[in-house]
């Protein structure tokens, strides 16, 4: 075990690394994506299919000076977009991408992850509250205020899947579910639970994780119609960039999450070939989907937002949750 | 608490046919022009400046009646002819145009009974000086004839 500060100082740069990339081609897929949906070619200019548009945009944002503005709060202003990357980079560490691609395994992999996850939106109130710019500490009022509305549900619903499966470990929960398709959580008959209402925990995770990463129709935060840019209209250069590759990173994460808690992991539809590649598969699906959303619906005002968590998704998670209790008891 | 059901399904199942036409939005062709690559014939009635019309030999058909100039409410036309030693009808030695104060009314094209005038159908008229705006008509017949 000598080797596990290498192993951790290499997984996280790869963690980084990964992250950084994901970020900059799915801002690519996501702008390809939905020009096709508004019958555009998007970003097709630089490179074949537009495809040296992201490392140009970095060059760009990098070149740009980082301003403060005059009455921010220098430190918590610089922390801010840190804090934004730093927990999504740490989850990656503990997520299993294959039986063996895992930089650390724990126990307590699923709190990990949400505990990390529950930082990001400190870093909303950082950067809204230091910027000094009423636009700003709307947008931080508010993504806070989304923040914990939707992580109830979203923690309840993970609490389901963790009592069907016995287990806070991440690795467990997968296992479990790694015989066939039919075993995966989201199914209702064959899976460890035999509760019917799976797909609906399903649903209510992925509603979760769509609010938890501010993304549309969900984007509150930084409505641009109402406020600006949100929480960083004061922010330019990698300021801004940072902000941008920690929202990428933390829908990486989410369908991470969602691909571990309910589709089954590394583990193949039909039993064959389990490996990492079904997991990028899934992972990528559903990223796909949250671009695929993000382009379809308008955003939400901030009542529907509100209305949605409390009283809709947490009755039904807290409904789901006694009754997947009750089931466990019975069988 | 039907009521409560009823709205949370069709509300989800009105999601789903929303995400359902974007998915087919998605794999139809794209309808843009990418413009400086590509461009579009502009239509019949499109409007640009107006332009001289050439006969056979490419020369202007205008017979320096000076109605066109009379015709435009915004002073934007100034045309002067002359009658070319031995011949009988006066030849066009200057029209300009003045594209700066016109509104593309058409008037002048109404006027000119001899069909000598029309509107262009040329849009790339960026600049950053309002000198490129004033046009020499038959600077730009010959140009178009070369
Ligand atoms: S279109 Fe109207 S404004 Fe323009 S030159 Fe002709 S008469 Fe004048
Ligand atoms: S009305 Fe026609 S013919 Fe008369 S001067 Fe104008 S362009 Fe020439």
């Amino acid at each position: 075990m000598r080797l596990t500060l290498l192993n951790v100082i290499v997984a996280v740069v790869l963690a980084i690394a990964f992250a950084a990339l994901n970020a900059a081609y799915l801002v690519w897929a996501e702008r390809r994506g939905a020009a096709r949906i508004q019958r555009r070619p998007g970003p097709n200019i630089n490179g074949p299919f537009g495809l040296l548009q992201p490392p140009l945009d970095g060059i760009k944002l990098m070149a740009k000076q980082l301003t403060i503005p005059g009455g921010a709060d220098k430190i918590m202003f610089i922390t801010a977009p840190v804090l934004a990357m730093f927990p999504a980079i740490m989850s990656f560490v503990t997520i299993p991408f294959s039986d063996t691609i895992v930089a650390k395994n724990m126990s307590v992999g699923v709190l990990m992850i949400f505990a990390f996850a529950s930082m990001g939106s400190m870093s909303l109130l950082f950067a809204g509250w230091s910027s000094r710019n009423k636009y700003s500490m709307m947008s931080s009022v508010r993504a806070v205020s989304q923040a914990v509305a939707y992580e109830i549900p979203m923690l309840i619903t993970t609490i389901t899947v963790v009592m069907i499966a016995g287990s806070t470990d991440l690795m467990e929960i997968v296992h479990q579910q790694s015989r066939s398709i039919l075993h995966w959580n989201i199914f209702p008959l064959l899976g460890n639970s035999h509760n019917l209402l799976m797909p609906f925990s399903f649903l209510i995770f992925f509603i979760c994780t769509l609010a938890e990463t501010n993304r549309a129709p969900f984007d509150l935060g930084e409505a641009e119609s109402e406020l600006v840019a949100g929480f960083h209209t004061e922010y330019g250069s990698m300021g801004f960039g940072l902000f941008f590759m920690g929202e990428y990173a933390n829908i990486v994460i989410g369908s991470c999450m969602t691909t571990i808690l309910f589709l089954g992991g590394w583990s193949c539809p039909f039993g064959l070939f389990p490996g990492v590649w079904w997991f990028i598969l899934k992972l990528y699906l559903l990223i796909a989907t949250f671009i695929w959303i993000r382009w379809t619906f308008p955003r939400t005002t901030i009542y529907g937002l509100l209305n949605l968590s409390w009283k809709i998704l947490i009755p039904l998670s807290l409904f789901n949750l006694l009754f997947t209790a009750g089931l466990i008891k019975v069988f | 608490m039907v009521a409560y059901f009823t709205e949370i399904f069709t509300g989800l199942m009105s999601l789903f046919i929303g995400m359902g036409i974007t998915f087919k939005e998605f794999f139809k062709p794209t309808v843009t022009v990418s413009y400086p690559y590509e461009t579009l014939t502009m239509s019949a009635r499109y409007r640009g400046h107006i332009e001289l019309v050439e006969n056979e030999e490419g020369n202007s058909q205008c017979v320096v009646c000076g109605l066109c100039e009379k015709a435009c409410p915004s002073d934007c036309i100034t045309l002067a002819g002359e009658k070319p030693e031995g011949g009988k009808k006066k030849v066009l030695t200057k029209y300009m145009l003045d594209f700066t104060k016109c509104s593309l009314c058409g008037s002048c094209v109404e006027s000119c009974s001899f069909g000598a005038i029309t509107f262009s159908k040329e849009y790339n008229l960026a600049s950053t000086k309002k000198e490129d705006f004033y046009f020499d008509l038959l600077k730009r017949l010959e140009e178009r004839n070369t």
